[in-house]
Order: C-alpha cells, then structure tokens, then sequence
C-alpha cells in the first residue's frame, strides 16, 4: 500500500507499507527518521510522540493508513535553521538527559505544553508529561528543563 | 491484510457487511496493540477515522449523542458539565496521547472488562446506537452490550455509530484503583450517578467481573433508604451507616478474580470503599446543590 504523507513540512511517499504497519515503523524504517525511538510498541511509554495534525500522539498506535494526507512533525522538525529549539536548548542545559532514549518523546510532549501553556505550573507539567517514562533522571532534571524552558519562552 | 479507509457512513457500513474479518479501528489505541503483539491478524483493517459523523456529538432530546469516534480529550474539554461522571472517568484513560486518539466507541468495541467508560455509560443508563447497511439502526441499552470478556453485542455486520447519554440531572462521580495516576488500567473501578429527578440511583462497577455491571440491588437499596428518610427533599447528611451498607451491597454485586493486577478479596474490599465515598461525595454535591439553587 502507498502512503503519501507531510513530514515536518515536505511531502513523503512511501510504497509497499504493509496495512498492518504503524506510523513509527514508517518513519523510522522507511523514511530514515530514527528519533522517534521504539520501545513499548504499546503506547505506555511516549517514545515515539510525535505531532500529527497539530496534537502528539503515541505513533506506535497510530497505523500508517491513518496518517495519509496528514501532517506529521517529529523531534527531527522541532530544530530550525537557527540551531535547536528552545526547549531541546533547555534539555541540554538543565541535564535532563541520561541515556536519552525517553528524551525525544519527553522533548515533543514538552514542547506541545509550551505551546499550549505560557507558564505551566508543576502539576500540569507532570500531568503533560505523565505518558512519558524515563527510566534513569527520576525526573527532577527533566522538571527543570521544562520550567527553564517556560522561564525563557515568558522572557521572549 | 488490507487497508479499508471509507470516507462516509454508507461505505464503513457497507465495508463491514462485505468483509467480516476486518477489524474496526477508531483511535488504534487498543488495536495498534494487538497487531503491534502479533496478538490479532485481522484479514483487514476498517479505518473509521476518515468518517465525519462519528467525530460528532449533539444534544438530543435531553441526552448527548456521542459519536463513535469522539476522542477522550473532546469528552473532557466539551461535556464535562453535562456528563460529568464520564468525563471523569476519561481524565483517568492512559496519558494525554492516549486521550487525543482513544475514542467511547473504541472502548466500546474493545468491551474490556477494564475499559474506563463502561461504569459510568452503566450509571448513567447509557444507550448504544449501532448500525447494519441490511437491517438499519437498533439501541442496546449499556447493560445489556458486554456479554462476556472481551464480547460485545454486535452482530458481525453492525458498527457502533454513537452512545446516547442521558444529560446528567444530579451529581456523578467515578473511583479507580491503580498503581499510580497515569497509564493505569483499572484494579477496579466504580461509578455512581444520583438521578434526583426520579429519586433513583445508577452505578457501574469495572474489572471485577468478566463485564462491565451494575449493583441493582445496591442501587434499590441506597435510593430506597434516602426515600424513606426523606433525604432526597431534606437534603440532610447521608448516615455514615447507610453509605457504609451501600459500600458492601456494591461489593457483593461484584464477580472479580485474582490476577495480575490484584486479588479477587482487594478488588471486593476497594470496590466497597469507592462506593461508600463515591456515594458520600455525590451526596454532599447534591446538598451543596441545593444550597446553590436557594
């Protein structure tokens, strides 16, 4: 089956998707988009969040079919020209990053709260953040990047 | 496996009298599971994102029709105030990704005995509407829809169009048990609905049964005592003795089993105590209510 969909803003077409197949199989394995990680393939862990339509989902739960004529945006869309995002800048910063597998998840849950929100208070952040798991920070350094993000984005 | 992507009602009808091995898929959060596992290969997949209708919900003749295919995070920003117990329950459904995809008519087609809508559709007195292209549309009424783990009653060729939900007339509440406040499917759970307008009560008790249940007698039995007592029109306090007996009634109404989650004993012994707050908190709503009206 073909799959014509938007990736973080260019038109992609892929061929021979099996039906069965999700988003994130699409994107990390046919498109050469690897930032989505794979990990529970069951929508516990937010790994694979990306945009689609404006709003993050789990892309392991979304089929590839459902995403035709769609707009998908990955953590690789959140950059841009002028270097990396404020809130990937604040993940570096803060330290909210060991083994990184969790971090391109936790950065687009992020970055759709700043969005959304201008000042979070920690119960939203932890709420907005709740489908992510990290395995390693315990989360304080992650809470940290959040609200140094926020803390910038008010300043702007 | 193939991929059905019909664009109206008449054609996702028509898909699924043709093909009897395609799988339905709303939001995929349950689906996308199974094939994920290897668990389920479905000889296609009926994608009913594309269909309009079922991303809609309109008021009806005092209830809500909810279309199949309104998402978890719709019910909570648009209809917490007139189906307050079903909101609540959807803010307990996984993580906000799994909120924005997963969908009442997907819950209903998965009929987990966990699934979070099931209780408060059941307090609530909640029809389902579904649909055949051979024989039109027929409403089930929620209690009787799950048949077993798992099952559901629709015919091999009817899809779920919508949920018809009363507009709540008094105070809802909703109870879960898990291990913390995100992506936890239920231990157990309870819902509870006050309908002061006809002095009844409703409830729905989730994963301690192989369906989704209502307690009927806890039900008669709670709204029965506040009549005698003339509560409904005092409004006084409800006796801690008579939330307590509630509590037990609910529990008794219960069929759980030991598993992963939790033992068949813990699911009675929390299902008596949500119901004995469930029903203390929508008691106080209601009397704070009154206060509010006068």
């Amino acid at each position: 089956m073909r799959v014509t969909t938007t990736v973080n803003g260019t038109e992609r077409e892929v061929d021979g998707v099996w039906p069965g197949e999700s988003l994130l199989y699409v994107l990390r394995e046919r498109l050469g988009l690897p930032g989505s990680k794979n990990a529970c393939e069951q929508g516990e862990c937010g790994s694979c969040t990306v945009y689609l339509d404006g709003e993050p989902v789990c892309s392991c739960l979304v089929a590839a079919g459902q995403a035709i004529g769609r707009e998908v945006t990955t953590v690789e869309g959140l950059a841009g020209d002028g270097g990396l995002h404020p809130v990937q800048e604040a993940f570096v910063e803060a330290g909210a990053v060991q083994c990184g597998f969790c971090t391109p998840g936790l950065v687009v849950a992020a970055h759709d709260l700043l969005e959304r929100v201008d000042q979070p208070s920690d119960p939203e952040i932890r709420e907005a953040l709740a489908g992510n798991l990290c395995r390693c920070t315990g989360y304080e350094k992650i809470l940290d990047a959040v609200r140094l993000a926020a803390q910038r984005q008010a300043a702007r | 496996m193939d991929f059905l992507q019909p664009r109206t009602w008449q054609d996702a009808l028509a898909l699924r009298a043709e093909r009897p091995d395609a799988l339905p898929i709303a939001g995929g959060t349950d689906v996308m599971v199974e094939i994920n596992f290897d668990r389920r290969r479905p000889g296609a997949l009926l994608d009913l994102g594309r269909v309009p209708e079922l991303r809609e919900w309109t008021p009806d003749d005092g209830r809500v029709r909810l279309g199949a295919g309104v998402s978890y995070a719709r019910v909570i920003s648009e209809l917490g105030e007139r189906l307050p117990g079903l909101a609540m329950a959807a803010r307990t459904v996984g993580s906000p990704q799994i909120r924005i995809r997963g969908t009442v008519g997907g819950n209903l087609g998965a009929a987990s005995p966990a699934g979070d809508s099931h209780p408060p559709l059941l307090a609530a007195e909640a029809t389902i509407e579904v649909v055949s292209a051979a024989r039109g549309r027929r409403e089930i009424p929620a209690a009787e829809f799950y048949t077993g783990v798992k099952r559901n009653a629709l015919a091999a060729d009817e899809l779920i169009a919508a949920v018809l939900i009363p507009v709540a007339s008094g105070p809802q509440q909703f109870c879960k048990i898990g291990t913390r406040n995100a992506m936890v499917i239920a231990v157990t759970a309870f819902a509870l609905a006050l309908h002061p307008d006809r002095r009844s009560v409703g409830t729905g008790i989730g994963s301690a049964a192989p369906t989704p249940r209502r307690a009927p007698e806890a039900e008669e039995f709670l709204a029965g005592e506040l009549a005698d007592a003339g509560l409904w029109e005092t409004r006084g306090p409800l006796p801690e003795t008579l939330a307590r007996a509630f509590g037990d009634r609910v529990a008794a109404a219960a069929d759980p089993i030991d598993d992963v989650r939790g033992t068949a004993a813990y699911r009675r012994h929390a299902l008596s105590v949500m119901a004995r707050r469930a029903a203390t908190w929508a008691w106080n709503d209601y009397r704070t209510d009154s206060r509010k009206a006068a």
